[in-house]
């Protein structure tokens, strides 16, 4: 059984992370250049970590599949990022961001770490800033703010409509710096394929050159994975085709600990789907909720009429009805049963009848179209590429779509999972959003994590380890971790099977979506349990799997992630069943309301569950972390 | 209210590079795309063709993508002759079914630029790119050391060309659209984006030099002044930039000549 101990530093709230660096142990700067630290992933996470130890003095190498980090999927960050800097004067602060945070998470996040995210999420924005970060700015020369969902303070930067992609060139611009500077080595079309673990310790991986096939070992130190999210196991997403989970599950399989796979998060507004030929779904940035107004039509009959001829008063503006205080902007997971509810009535709007209006005209007459315009222009123009529709003339249709995921690999305070020597950061561990994230706060929590947290703690494992004592790469678990690698690939490869890798991953998407989406029931989940496994060993008779190992193969590459998918999606799953209540985005129609708001279990399920993999058939063990609340009491969420 | 085309299907001809490795000779492959709906996207009707071909037993076409909403620039097309296809400021990922006639002969073929060596069929190596970002293409800041946000103010107006310079999403178009296979537009999107900036002054002109004095060690041509360049940004970067560059080059220059040799004008990082 794991040992999850969370090393919360003893002490007041707000005083434990200051408290915690001045205890923890420092390796001796003569002594960093040493230790040889092997970053994978270069999104916001990983860029900022690498960067970051490599001006420390550490030997970092940085390893993306990729061809560039700046590639990576924080690029499409629309929105923005949040920060307690009060710069508005509408009474922000670290204590309100920690708590809006908290509570956006349903209480199912770790009190400790929340409240540090609060605390360095003012240095990020002084950070970027000074990186030549080109913030939105107010006439005055000063940032300027928006809100997002979840919070009644005005405390999200942003960079037009595409935050992401500015933070990511800042943290990418410092990567390269330190490339150039030789702190940092870079292998870009690498991907890691396997952990290698030595005496119980992360001592190394295994990568696969996507360009050659060449596969490789690496020895290091210590081993950080910043390689994101896991939505793709539901095919149909706001993801780059190619985020995958195959480090995290690798990693799972290597003994880490993988926290709340259950907590996925469905964005409400996206752009629906169109045809079975979809490969992606595209984001309406949230930050639209701020001008536009979602609606359907009241009546059924209403739904196919054009929605100009729609009277105001045969509109029903739910989410306003529903949560005045909120209004537009109620957290994600409440919007998206919201949407999904009026849909289910059969009031959904468009071809599909799975959508709803997001509708701009009261803020074009307020403001101005041209005002609209340099707000969200650009994401009026990728919804007009799209649906071949003007937002500025009809309103935009849109739907729910899978976005992100809070769960991840189980990890401590100091972001270390229970592998010690393994560290995790990003959208890939569990650590901070809870049951639901809000929105504007992943980009906060993958810098957070690279630029102040892990250079802060990882000293403290290294300072343990003697230098120079890093295992060889011919040591017996590199070549059996190798092993393992080659024989996944030889068997894709010899599969005499009919249907492409895209077919499997569609159906599996389809019974993730169905069973395991925006509302779950137990019938449903336990039938998911069946069918995936049945797939499962369809795809391992039956994919065809063309080309060969040693050269650029991307059926092959796809191949292998799906294959990690298929088991995630499992595991994934059997959490959805076993926590038998309703928080956050995780809902169970059997844990409700009479008014449909999710019911909590805090006696039984006020914990993280880290399920710990046991072997090839075999159940894996579900261990669990409980979560003290010392300062927030634990509430029935409340956004009326 | 789907597009009014969504009812009719196209059909379309493609003639495809397919190249099986770096060194190896490629040539024109042509494939039939049939019945599409016009709302697909130009990627998405090459992940049906290759689903076919995977079916038959064929190597599918190798292409890259990522984002597949043109911001993350990895998808790099060249359709019928222009970078990222017909249509003006979208990537090849943002071009869609619709844009083409029924019973269309469509070419498809990599960026072609000497810096950018193919690696299979549609793919090709930019890593030059990131190493001209290397030699200079920051503001040289250590994590903690930055004072609060709002003591730089930044006009909103140079904030807002600042972010059209930034917005540049490295997917080398500009590049494979020049004649000279000129890097120009890249570098002075950065130059541009970092030069603007009150946080940026300090190293501008050690960093144009060594951004530029790498673009040319590593093969880029130079720039003749045809914005073939700007035309086939997926995101507009105007080749009013490239003149902000030169200016900046020839002022930098101009001191490192003149001024007593220091050690932050020998570029690099
Ligand atoms: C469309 C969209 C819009 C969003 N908007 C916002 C927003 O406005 N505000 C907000 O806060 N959040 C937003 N998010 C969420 C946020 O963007 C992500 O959670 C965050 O960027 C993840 O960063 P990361 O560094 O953890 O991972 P990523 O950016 O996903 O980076 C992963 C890295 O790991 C590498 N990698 C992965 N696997 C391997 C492997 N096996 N081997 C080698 N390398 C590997 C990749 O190459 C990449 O470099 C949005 C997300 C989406 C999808
Ligand atoms: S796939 Fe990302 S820009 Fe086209």
């Amino acid at each position: 059984m794991a040992q999850l101990d969370s090393k919360i530093p003893s002490g007041p709230l707000a005083d434990k992370w200051r408290k915690h660096k001045v205890e923890s142990k420092l390796v001796n700067p003569a002594n960093k250049r040493k230790y040889e630290i092997l970053v994978v992933g270069a999104g916001l996470a990983g860029s900022s970590a690498a960067a970051t130890l490599a001006e420390l003095g550490y030997k970092v190498k940085c390893f993306v599949f990729h061809d560039s980090p700046r590639r990576a999927h924080s690029i499409s960050a629309q929105g923005g990022i949040n920060a307690a800097k009060n710069y508005q004067n509408d009474g922000d602060s670290v204590y309100r961001l920690f708590y809006d945070t908290i509570k956006g998470g349903d209480y199912r996040s770790r009190e400790a770490n929340v409240h540090r995210l609060a605390e360095v999420s003012v240095n990020i924005i002084d950070q970027c800033a000074a990186q030549g970060v080109p913030f939105a700015r107010e006439y005055g020369g000063l940032l300027a703010n928006r809100s997002f969902g979840g919070a009644q303070v005005s405390r999200t930067f942003y960079a037009r409509g595409q935050t992401g992609q500015q933070l990511l060139l800042g943290a990418y611009s410092a990567l390269s710096r330190m490339i150039g500077a030789g702190g940092v080595e870079l292998f870009s079309n690498e991907e890691m394929s396997d952990l290698v673990v030595i005496n119980g310790h992360a001592k190394g991986i295994i990568t696969r050159n996507l360009n050659t096939g060449q596969i490789r070992r690496w020895s290091g130190d210590a081993v950080i994975l910043a390689t994101g999210g896991y939505g793709n196991v539901y095919n149909l997403s706001t993801y780059a085709r190619q985020s995958n989970a195959t480090a995290i599950w690798r990693a799972y399989k290597r003994g880490a600990c993988f926290a709340n796979p259950c907590f996925t998060q469905i964005h409400p507004t996206c752009i629906p789907v169109s045809g079975d030929y979809q490969s992606k779904l595209t984001l309406m940035s949230e930050s639209l909720r701020n001008d536009g107004r979602i609606w359907v039509p009241k009546r059924k009959e209403d739904c196919k009429k054009d929605p100009g001829t729609i009277a105001e008063d045969d509109r029903d503006y739910y989410l306003e009805r529903m949560y005045p205080s909120f209004g537009n902007l109620a957290p994600r997971d409440i919007s998206s049963r919201a949407a999904k509810r009026v849909c289910d009535e059969g009031r959904g709007v468009g071809e599909t009848g799975l959508g709803v209006y997001l509708d701009f005209s009261d803020a074009i007459n307020r403001l101005g179209e041209n005002v609209v315009r340099e707000r969200y222009g650009n994401l009026f123009d990728i919804y007009h590429e799209i649906t071949n529709e003007n937002g500025y003339k009809t309103p935009m249709r849109i739907y729910p779509a899978m976005h992100y995921t809070m769960g991840g690999l189980w990890v401590d305070y100091n972001l270390m999972s229970n592998v010690p020597g393994l560290y995790v950061l990003g959208e890939a561990n569990f650590s901070d959003h809870g049951a639901n994230r809000l929105g504007a706060s992943a980009l906060m929590q993958g810098l957070a994590d690279g630029y102040f947290v892990i250079p802060n703690t990882i000293g403290d494992y290294l300072a343990g380890q003697k230098p120079g004592s890093r295992p060889p790469a011919d040591a017996p678990e590199f070549k059996q971790a190798e092993d393992n690698v080659r024989s996944i690939i030889s068997r894709l490869l010899s599969v005499p099977g009919k249907e492409p890798v895209s077919h499997y991953h569609k159906r599996l998407g389809q019974i993730m979506w169905t069973y395991c989406g925006m509302a779950r029931t137990k019938e449903g989940l336990e039938k998911a349990l069946q069918e995936i496994p049945k797939l499962r060993e369809e795809f391992w008779a039956n994919v065809k799997v063309p080309g060969s190992e040693a050269t650029l193969n991307q059926s092959l590459e796809r191949a292998c992630r799906v294959a990690d998918f298929f088991e995630l999606g499992e595991l994934l799953c059997l959490d959805a069943l076993t926590r038998e209540e309703s928080c956050g985005s995780h809902f169970r129609e059997e844990y409700q309301y009479p008014n449909g708001e999710c019911k909590r279990d805090d006696e039984k399920f006020a914990h993280a569950a880290a399920w710990e993999y046991q072997g090839e058939g075999k159940p894996p063990l579900r261990n669990i972390e409980p979560l003290n609340y010392e300062s927030v009491k634990m509430s029935v969420r409340n956004y009326k | 209210m789907v597009a009014e085309s969504s009812t009719k299907t196209i059909s379309v001809t493609l003639r495809v590079w397919r190249q099986a490795g770096p060194s190896q000779p490629g040539k024109f492959v042509e494939y039939q795309a049939k019945n599409l709906n016009p709302n697909m996207s130009f990627l998405e009707m090459l992940d049906v063709v290759n689903d076919e071909l995977t079916v038959k037993g064929e190597e599918p076409i190798a292409f890259a993508h990522d984002c597949r909403e043109g911001i993350c620039g990895t998808c790099s097309l060249v359709i019928d002759g222009k970078p990222h296809g017909p249509h003006r400021a979208v990537a090849s990922c943002q071009t869609y079914v619709r844009s083409f006639a029924d019973g269309a002969v469509i070419t498809v073929e990599p960026f072609r630029a000497k810096p950018f060596p193919v690696i299979k069929d549609l793919i090709t190596e930019r890593s030059a790119l990131d190493k001209i970002q290397q030699a200079g293409g920051f503001i040289s800041v250590r994590t903690g050391a930055a004072p609060d946000a709002n003591s730089i103010p930044v006009a909103k107006d140079v904030a807002e060309l600042a972010m059209d310079a930034a917005q540049c999403i490295g997917c080398g178009a500009c590049v494979a659209a020049c004649k000279n296979a000129s890097a120009m537009l890249f570098v002075a999107a950065k130059v541009s984006h970092l030069g603007l900036l009150p946080q940026g002054q300090v190293e501008r002109g050690r960093r144009v030099l060594a951004m530029v004095r790498k673009m040319d060690e590593l093969g880029f041509g130079s720039c003749t002044n045809q914005y073939e360049c700007s035309a086939a940004c997926p995101k507009l970067v105007s080749h009013d930039f490239i003149a902000r560059m030169n200016r900046d080059y020839i002022s930098a220059l101009v001191h490192e000549t003149f001024a007593p040799a220091s050690p932050t004008m020998s570029g690099g990082a």
